[in-house]
């Protein structure tokens, strides 16, 4: 009846216990509260319901941070563990948490972290950017939005339910496979990922039509802000890497299910084509996550100069550039896998090639601000923590792509502290840069500077403290994944400092909490009433700060790549604005959440093996699609009059 | 969506073009499983190969049941431009029955291999065989289901725009379908015969 689970499933060990009873605690907290205030309703119609993308943005980004904090959480057990655990004593967890640990960390950083802050500000922004009232499909973006929180979901519940993957976050077989990993935790972290993997997909196919067919008239592809040119090739990214990704994770998951043979290491399997297909998808998932990165930069280093972005024809050429790249260096993350000298070459001179294009786009922005009239905003010190970061992990990268220094560093902690110098020092600082900058568009009023300052200089400082110690440490030959170490290394020291470097990126999280909860109290104080609040210069702040649900009563014209700058250069009178239309829009659905409902239980159902519950779900799911597609009234218009009124009272 | 707002194209064109992108994605997925396929074609483990277990003749059969198939969807589609409801009918139901029949001897042939010890678990060739050619038997299943839908949607209202838009994807992914089938006969099973 209910497959493999048992009571067993429900772990005992404290530090488990510890986690899953602080998340209940939480979750019991959050709806206390919603009946405390009677929110529900609010709840339902204005957040889980809603088609609107800007809304759609925030509730990524809610969860993305919650994620966050889990997957820093994971972070400091890790470096508590490896600065104590030397010699005679063991540190505080055991082997396998130790594994399951890492796994998750780095699982949830990439697709619950970086992937969710990405599509959040993609949501936010792109519609806004390229003039447009809406993105092509708003209910299948909701779809995206629900699978990728189901996904969120699953990986949570192996927290209480079971246990999650000990097979790092790619999960290389044959480890990942059935005879050496016989629990549920490799099927956990399959079925979290299918599903959140397929409504990124969908979001990849939503934005690049969106992006294609849905700009102003007079945006031509040259005319796009640098955002929207990063978004778009990001999300070619997504639609040529994540069919790979479905492709690999379903054959790992009838390997286990029904016994096939893809990976094993016997009956004609092989291990290693995993290795190739899934970083066939991992490699361009890299750049899925660091272009909005760079285009986030190149919008803010343009706003806080006040110059034009310099050398923007030689922006939209690396993009593509590394677009097209980005699909031939796979074979980097394993030279050590005997391909021979004339393949690994191929592929060193193309992971050096890559580079080249990075480097372009790191220089234009530096011409940018040369002789800007620079401001130091919280963004600007995000960039300039980026550039630094950034930069030296590159060139570490620029090393481990000659096979043979390759070979002495593979998989030590030099390889560790290079990637995340590219995905903290880029992809999230990338990120953190956009909420701050595009926050005020959303909420209507900006974050506090100085907390925010404080939190920009603990990441760097801890960061540096955290991450060069690892790259010392790696060519001293500590390889990764190490749960303990013979004290005659005489790694501890170095450890202990990349521990404390750890403890100040903690409060430098402290400090961003404590800065959203401040600004948020202050609110009335910091408001923006202008819809412009950095001069900046691209549509998103030709609106109201937060947007109508509509974005835009008038779009405005587009003549320039700065359009709105332009706009404000030219001053034109706004006495033709006085004539309204109305405006056709999505209705809200609660489909999207049927749906992740359908697929959390599902993937429950087929970790567990609980095979007629998995067959009920599908069934569900089909019938949930059939009776949307035959819902004809999806929409609703809103009068003229009633934009009028949404349009003359927020200019009171 | 106002039309001076938009500097391209109308609603259904931005469906439509979707789908396509949606079908190169579906493209990619199948590309996957075919280089899978030939990484493992030769990873019979002791088992048999390709040459000996496949029947040509009956593969020819799925594949002129299929061929037909997209040739009558073809002539279905050619009806939902004169908005003739019964022979639309008519010809997608002639396209569902042959869309059965192909699932059937495809099911047929599965069933076949399995009784006879040649499953899936066999080796890692059977397991990339079994994965490539029934991913295309799911997506032909999907296809029957949204065209059932979809015939019962039009016999009980007749063709909208809306349906109309929807039957040109069914089609587009029916053809596609095809087009993979195709690759699986050439890829699959005549070179399967060839290579062994």
């Amino acid at each position: 009846m209910l497959g493999r689970l048992n009571l067993d499933a429900i772990p005992t060990d404290p530090i488990t216990l510890g986690g899953l009873i602080s998340g209940t605690l939480g979750i019991l907290t959050v709806i206390g509260l919603l009946f405390y205030f009677k929110r529900w309703k609010w709840l339902y119609r204005n957040w889980l319901t809603s088609l609107d993308p800007k809304r759609i943005g925030v509730m990524y980004i809610v969860i993305a941070l919650l994620m966050l904090l889990r997957g820093a959480a994971d972070a400091v057990m890790m470096r508590t563990q490896q600065a104590l655990s030397s010699g005679d004593s063991q540190g505080i967890l055991s082997a396998d948490q130790f594994q399951q640990v890492f796994s998750a960390h780095g699982t949830i950083m990439i697709f619950f972290v970086a992937m969710g802050l990405m599509f959040g500000l993609i949501n936010w922004i792109v519609p806004l950017q390229i003039g447009a009232r809406d993105v092509a499909f708003p209910f299948l973006n909701s779809v995206s939005f629900w699978l990728f929180a189901a996904g969120a979901i699953l990986v949570n519940v192996s927290l209480g339910v079971g246990e999650f993957s000990a097979a790092g976050w790619l999960a290389y077989p044959p480890l990942s496979g059935l005879e050496y990993s016989p629990g549920v935790g490799v099927d956990y972290w399959i079925w979290a990922l299918q599903i959140a993997g397929v409504g990124s997909l969908l979001a990849g196919i939503n934005f690049f039509v969106t992006i294609l067919k849905m700009r102003r008239a007079g945006m031509t592809l040259m005319k796009m802000p640098m955002f929207t040119w990063s978004v778009l090739t990001s999300m070619i990214l997504v639609i040529f890497a994540f069919p790979i990704l479905t492709a690999t994770l379903g054959m790992l998951s009838l390997d286990r299910l029904l016994g096939m043979h893809f990976f094993t290491s016997d009956f004609g399997g092989n291990p290693m084509m995993y290795v190739n297909l899934i970083w066939a998808w991992g490699h361009p998932e890299v750049y899925i996550l660091i272009l909005p990165a760079f285009g986030i930069f190149s919008e803010v280093v343009a706003t806080f100069s006040r110059k034009r972005l310099f050398g923007y024809t030689s922006m939209v050429i690396a993009l593509i550039a590394i677009t097209f790249l980005s699909f031939i260096v796979w074979l980097h993350h394993f030279f050590t896998m005997g391909a021979g000298a004339n393949v690994n070459a191929f592929f060193g001179i193309m992971t050096m090639v890559i580079a080249i294009p990075t480097g372009v786009k790191v220089f234009n922005w530096l011409f940018t601000m040369y002789r800007g009239k620079i401001t130091f905003a919280t963004p600007m010190l995000w960039f300039l923590g980026f550039v630094i970061i950034f930069t030296i992990g590159g060139m570490a990268g620029v090393l481990m792509a000659v096979p043979p220094a390759d070979f002495q560093v593979h998989n030590s902690l030099f390889l560790v502290a290079h990637f995340h110098s590219m995905v903290v020092g880029g992809v999230l600082f990338g990120f953190f840069a956009g909420l701050t900058y595009w926050f005020p568009k959303i909420f209507g009023f900006k974050l506090n500077e100085r907390l925010g300052r404080y939190a920009v200089f603990c990441w760097i400082g801890g960061f540096i403290l955290a991450f060069v110690p690892l790259y010392i440490l790696g060519l001293m030959g500590a390889t990764r994944r190490l749960d303990h170490y013979d004290a005659s290394m005489g790694w501890q020291g170095l450890f202990i400092v990349a521990g404390v470097g750890g403890a100040i990126i903690m409060v430098g999280i402290g400090f961003q909490i404590l800065q959203l909860a401040y600004s948020i109290l202050m609110r009335e104080e910091n408001s923006d009433l202008t819809g412009d609040p950095w001069d900046g210069r691209t549509l998103e702040w030709a609106t109201s700060s937060p947007p109508q649900i509509y974005n835009f009563a008038h779009v405005p014209p587009v003549s320039d790549r700065d359009a709105f700058w332009a706009l404000k250069q030219a001053k034109t009178s706004s006495s033709e604005k006085l004539h309204y239309e109305s405006i056709r829009l999505p209705k809200n659905s609660p489909v999207g959440m049927i749906i992740a409902a359908f697929s959390i239980m599902g993937g429950f159902a087929l970790i567990w093996h609980i095979w007629w519950l998995a067959v009920a779900c599908l069934v569900g799911l089909i019938v949930t699609i059939i009776i949307r597609v035959s819902d004809e009234h999806t929409e609703y218009t809103l009068p003229a009059s009633k934009v009028r009124k949404l349009e003359e009272e927020q200019y009171v | 969506m106002n039309e001076q707002l938009t500097a391209t194209d109308s609603k259904a064109d931005k469906t439509v073009f979707g789908f396509w992108v949606y079908l190169m994605t579906d493209c990619i997925l199948f590309a996957s499983l075919f280089a899978v396929f030939v990484v493992l074609r030769g990873n019979t483990f002791g088992g048999p190969s390709g040459a000996e277990l496949f029947s040509l003749p009956f593969v020819l059969l799925e594949t002129l049941i299929l061929l037909t198939s997209s040739f009558t969807a073809g002539l279905a589609m050619l009806a939902v431009h004169r908005r003739d409801n019964n022979q639309v009918l008519a010809w997608f139901g002639i396209t569902f029955a042959l869309g059965l029949s192909f699932l059937g001897l495809e099911l047929y042939e599965f069933a076949n291999l399995y009784q006879e010890g040649n499953g899936w678990q066999r080796s890692g060739f059977l397991s990339a065989f079994f994965t490539l050619v029934g991913t295309h038997g799911l997506h032909i299943t999907t296809g029957l289901l949204w065209m059932g839908v979809m015939m019962i949607k039009i016999y009980r209202q007749g063709i909208s725009i809306a349906s109309a838009k929807r039957l040109t994807m069914l089609s587009l992914f029916w053809h596609f379908l095809d087009i993979v089938w195709i690759f699986i006969f050439t890829i699959v099973y005549l070179a399967g015969d060839i290579y062994g």
